[in-house]
């Protein structure tokens, strides 16, 4: 298989874009969070899709509008989440399915344009080549690690041929509760605190980037004003932690790693990145469960994502886009403006 | 809690396990800030070190130590809170006494003069003192690196002296300048980089706290010690462009090892 190094231009970065991975560990202690992506599972099947390593760089991207043109070569992209994307080049503008590797030419522009569900979509880039910083290559500008991608940003990324690849069944975020154990100061809180977390629905609130989400929903009230400030201790994430005004805030992978807000709960490692990708406005509920269920949770997530990724399926071909086979298998659209398809 | 005079625990019986989700729970050892509760944390961070490098901990993510409390965060596909809660009810008591060769003692030079504080005055004068007088006070103290956190390598220092104890400012600054030695309750810190924060602003450091191209990325860990001198802009000036070329001998400010 012959390698060769092609390269990316970032034409524009849209609302937000920034290379995440797994993230780094081990520096909680002097203040560094993890970092990485907010829903390590599409990162993973994105990664699967261009033939990467499961946990390798990918571009994480926040409500549309990244534009990204190959100068250079060829590359292999996919994405996780369900965006409006298509590419532009002689051939015209073909719209791009998510959930499955397209190779893109040196000339042609990639869009993710609306998107269609959440705030979120995973980029994942066969070969993409980032430096590491502490043992990830995951962006945390806040401590001088990387920033995130802007307008002329140069990304390089190296091409093998081989066969592109599809995700057969799309993993769809449904609206099931999110689930949390009782946080380390749920007796900060009122007794019934923790029952009206989970009695009625939460919505969520603009107030949401890398770091956590502000929620709003019923007030969770603090036992007493004593009671509405604790000694720091850590956070990780997933906490929901409460300020006095008496909404929550559930923190992320770029949140600080101590924090001095009573915690009623946090939310549990399985739901934290379908939570993390709801958007503005819709609602969402919790549901109470015990440490041993949320271990077992987990476990039973990483279960169904190993069973997702083994499903995926090579396409016939060489790996370049054969834009008649695609029309014909259903995998893309006719050019934009002809009719809409739904995933 | 153990009695103050007691500072050794036992993992089992003198502390309290608290849920903090599926990946994570949090060992309390007291409920309040102080140089015995954080020797005790400071203890069993090290207890925890040691049996995971023995590599029977499988699972162990990392430790988070706090002023009271230690977090232990692990992967539940391969380990549980059980587990790990029964591997540590095998650690004896950690005795809080013991030295602990890692810990260094610092002398950080601060400019307290101009614009390099810019809360100098009003402090001093909530304090009823001159700020003469708060400089020098800042100054008497050494301090305990407590812990790290809101920032990457944001170091919380005690104890204060009583005399300089006020809460924080009632408006938080949107932005707080690297470098700013501040204070806040019994508490004084410097901002590693800019921020927002709401604590009184005494001075500028320019020894950088944090460089993520460092080996080891914070400047302190907790436990270290640490007590300020004074410079004058001229020198602040100098020492700033020496750190921006990365000229600084960090070495130079840190005096030894010290006994936790």
């Amino acid at each position: 298989m012959s390698e060769t190094v092609s390269e990316i231009e970032v034409r524009s970065a849209g609302a937000y874009a920034s290379i995440q991975d797994g993230g780094r560990r081990g520096l909680r202690r002097v203040g560094v969070p993890w970092s990485g992506v907010l829903d390590p599972a599409w990162m993973k099947i994105a990664n699967a899709l261009v033939g990467n390593q499961a946990t390798a760089p990918v571009i994480e991207h926040f409500d549309g509008g990244l534009v990204l043109k190959v100068t250079q070569g060829r590359v292999r992209m996919a994405f996780a989440g369900q965006a409006n994307v298509d590419v532009s080049g002689e051939q015209g503008v073909q719209r791009v399915v998510c959930w499955r590797s397209v190779c893109v030419n040196a000339g042609e522009t990639l869009r993710i344009r609306a998107l269609r569900a959440g705030r979120l979509v995973v980029v994942g880039v066969g070969g993409l080549q980032v430096a590491q910083t502490l043992g990830s290559a995951s962006t945390y500008a806040r401590a001088g690690i990387g920033k995130p991608l802007a307008v002329g940003d140069r990304l390089s990324a190296r091409f093998t041929e081989a066969s592109d690849f599809l995700l057969p069944e799309p993993p769809i975020d449904n609206d099931e509760a999110i689930r949390v154990v009782a946080g380390p100061q749920a007796g900060n809180f009122v007794d019934d605190a923790l029952a009206q977390l989970c009695a009625a629905p939460f919505a969520v609130t603009d107030q949401a980037d890398r770091m956590g989400i502000r929620l709003q929903g019923p007030l969770l009230r603090h036992r007493s004003d004593a009671h509405k400030d604790i000694i720091s201790d850590a956070t990780v994430p997933g906490s929901m932690q409460v300020p006095g005004s008496g909404q929550p805030i559930v923190l992320l992978a770029d949140a600080q790693t101590a924090g001095g807000y009573p915690k009623i709960a946090t939310v549990i490692s399985a739901d934290l990145g379908r939570l993390a990708k709801r958007r503005a406005g819709e609602t969402l509920r919790f549901q109470l469960v015990d440490v041993a269920a949320a271990e077992q949770a987990a476990r039973t997530h990483a279960q169904r994502l190993a069973q997702l990724i083994a499903s995926i399926r090579r396409l016939p071909g060489d790996g370049s886009v054969d834009v008649e086979a695609l029309y014909n298998s259903g995998l893309i659209s006719a050019p934009i403006g002809a009719f809409e398809i739904e995933e | 809690m153990a009695a103050e005079s007691d500072v050794s625990f036992d993992v089992s019986e003198r502390m309290r396990v608290v849920d903090a989700g599926d990946q994570a729970f949090t060992l309390v050892l007291g409920e309040r800030i102080a140089p015995e509760v954080v020797a005790t944390v400071t203890a069993l961070d090290r207890q925890i070190a040691a049996l995971q490098q023995t590599g029977s901990l499988p699972g162990l993510i990392e430790t988070v130590p706090t002023f009271c409390s230690l977090t232990v965060i692990y992967d539940p596909l391969q380990t549980s809170r059980r587990q790990l809660l029964a591997e540590l009810a095998q650690l004896p008591p950690a005795d809080a006494r013991v030295s602990s060769p890692s810990s260094r003692r610092w002398r950080l030079p601060v400019c307290y003069e101009g614009d390099c504080g810019p809360d100098l005055e009003g402090t001093a004068a909530a304090l009823g003192m001159s700020a003469e007088a708060l400089i020098v006070q800042h100054q008497q103290t050494e301090y305990r690196v407590y812990m790290l956190g809101f920032l990457p390598g944001f170091p919380f220092m005690g104890d204060l002296p009583p005399a300089l104890q006020l809460p924080r400012r009632s408006e938080p600054r949107l932005r707080v300048p690297p470098g700013s030695v501040a204070i806040a309750g019994a508490l004084t810190a410097i901002y590693p980089s800019e921020s927002p924060g709401g604590w009184h602003l005494l001075g500028q450091c320019a020894v950088p706290l944090f460089d993520p191209a460092w080996p080891q990325p914070s400047l302190l860990q907790a436990g270290d010690r640490v007590s300020f001198s004074t410079v004058n802009t001229a020198e602040h000036t100098r020492l700033l462009h020496a750190a921006k070329a990365r000229a600084l001998d960090l070495a130079a400010f840190s005096d030894a090892e010290v006994a936790s």
